[in-house]
């Protein structure tokens, strides 16, 4: 009776992820990526599997080539995945949609529309009332810190408003997760750590589930709750790394010494290239 | 020490001034060559001769009948081949398939000649004002597809990328998207394709007319009356330069948004 007990509540082991996945919000399951090409097949990642669970902040660092872009965009629906699978909540993607809101790293914002009416733009697509459009706008510009810009034009703004003015846009659609693909790679050094501060900030308080790629791995550490290191081609998930630091972030968490020793713990992961 | 820079701006007004000079200096050469006897009055024309020629032909009103006609069939050739040629060029530029379908042949038409088309107009819509404006339309229609396909590739890809992640279907993108992206591009095009469409005047008026500055220059030329066919030429080009004009004018006061732009 024991025995038989045993052999029907203890689930297999794949049953066991599944339940432990229960508030996964983007689950990326044993993802191939293979590019075809008149010269032959390219196997450019291989067996990826991650996962965020909802509110994480996840970064995904590793050698350039390794396809953590290509990875991010086949979460978007963008990019087609050659095998495997990518469940959002819990379906499996096919295409695009908003459930899943993305920050590029080239600008991106529309330039015949001014701030307001480009973070509007996603809230128009999907019939939201007008009065609570401008409510939401009002709020998201508040969040960037750009209400003076509210009729600005995207050509009138630096490169770091750009990305702000994108970041509102793509939170103000209220998607399941928000994908970051390099947004700050563009940025000078001084405008990059701002805008790290005010994506924490942002996260902080707004808690969006986010899944950012980046080749920069202080960054990384700086935002993040967990870290994904992939290998060199064909990419796959090499560790999994929680970060453990205080959850009230500032830029002098970068000078403190746990930070520094997860920076070099994440840095001695990554694959250098011969050179 | 570089003192010649390459691509050095200037201001507006030596810019200007340049571009008078210019026409001024032509304007000079011309009449000395021609008062001066040092050219035959046949092949160069007396700058006197060919302003008197304007005088005679506005005060007997052929002048603005002319350039009336002959702004009609410019005006409705090239608004049919724009009406027709913006829908196919963009779905060219939108989708691969249609790309394939459509791009071969226009390549491929748009190297013939299109005064060589004339004969065969004549048997296909006659002789009348279809005619005139059918050579427009051809010499003009084509060149506008493989342009607009083009201003519609122009529209980034993650501009595209953006619209789908916040929730646009395909339609949506087209209309909402590549089509606002690139109207500061297209009207730059129609801008080139109105000064092909002038060029294409004296071959299309010389189907059958009887009136047009095509045609008057076409007739001059039978009467070695060179003071006309200048007065002519002239006149299509300052009419050329005001089109392109009016179009830089609304490019600029349309898409102040536009990037690279004042």
């Amino acid at each position: 009776m024991g025995l038989f007990k045993k052999k029907t509540v203890l689930p297999k082991r794949t049953q066991h992820i599944e339940a432990n996945l229960a508030n996964s919000k983007i689950h990326v399951k044993n993802v191939k990526k293979i590019y075809h090409s008149a010269k032959g097949d390219t196997l450019a990642m291989d067996n990826v599997n991650l996962n965020v669970l909802e509110n994480e902040f996840v970064c995904i660092v590793g050698p350039s080539g390794c396809g953590k872009s290509t990875l991010l965009r086949m979460v978007a629906g963008l990019d087609e995945i050659s095998d495997g699978e990518i469940i959002i909540q819990d379906h499996s993607i096919i295409g695009p949609g908003a459930d899943r809101g993305m920050v590029f790293q080239a600008y991106t914002l529309f330039p015949w529309m001014t701030v307001a009416d480009n973070i509007k733009f996603g809230l128009k697509i999907r019939k939201i009332p007008n009065d609570e459009q401008d409510a939401i706008v009002d709020k998201y510009l508040k969040v960037i810190k750009l209400e003076k810009f509210r009729n600005s034009y995207p050509k009138e703004l630096s490169g770091g408003m750009k990305q702000r003015v994108a970041i509102a846009r793509a939170l103000a659609n209220s998607p399941e997760v928000l994908l970051m693909d390099e947004p700050f790679s563009a940025l000078d050094p001084q405008t990059k750590a701002d805008m790290q501060l005010l994506m924490r900030q942002i996260w902080q308080v707004e808690k969006p589930t986010v899944l950012f790629v980046t080749h920069d791995i202080e960054e990384a550490v700086f935002l993040s709750s967990k870290i994904y290191v992939l290998t060199s081609r064909p990419g796959t998930v090499k560790k999994e790394i929680p970060v453990y630091l205080p959850y009230d972030r500032d830029l002098s968490l970068k000078d403190t010494e746990a930070f520094i020793k997860l920076r070099k713990e994440v840095n001695s992961l990554i694959d250098h290239e011969q050179i | 020490m570089i003192k010649i820079r390459i691509r050095k701006e200037i201001e507006k007004k030596k810019y200007l001034l340049l571009a008078i000079l210019s026409f001024v200096v032509i304007i000079a050469l011309w009449t000395l060559a021609s008062v001066t006897g040092a050219v035959d009055e046949i092949f160069l024309p007396n700058p006197a001769k060919v302003i008197q020629y304007y005088i005679s032909a506005i005060q007997d009103g052929s002048l603005w009948e002319n350039t009336r006609i002959s702004l009609y069939r410019i005006l409705l050739g090239f608004v049919i081949a724009v009406v027709l040629g913006i829908p196919v060029g963009i779905l060219m530029g939108t989708f691969q398939k249609a790309e394939a379908v459509i791009r071969p042949l226009c390549e491929f038409i748009r190297y013939m000649p299109v005064p060589a088309f004339v004969p065969l107009i004549m048997v296909w819509v006659g002789i009348g004002e279809n005619a005139k404006i059918t050579v427009i339309f051809i010499g003009t229609f084509f060149q506008l597809v493989l342009m607009v396909a083009d201003d519609a590739l122009s529209v980034p890809d993650d501009l595209i990328n953006a619209g789908y992640t916040l929730g646009t279907t395909t339609p949506m993108t087209i209309f909402k998207i590549i089509i606002p992206a690139m109207l500061p591009r297209l009207m730059e095009t129609l801008r080139m394709m109105i000064g092909w469409a002038w060029t294409y005047l004296v071959s299309a008026e010389l189907v059958a007319a009887n009136s047009g500055l095509g045609y008057t220059i076409l007739k001059s030329q039978r009467f070695l009356a060179t003071d006309a066919i200048f007065g002519g030429i002239i006149l299509i080009g300052i009419l050329g330069l005001i089109t392109d004009r009016i179009f830089a004018f609304l490019n600029k006061k349309l898409f102040p948004w536009a990037e690279g732009g004042h």
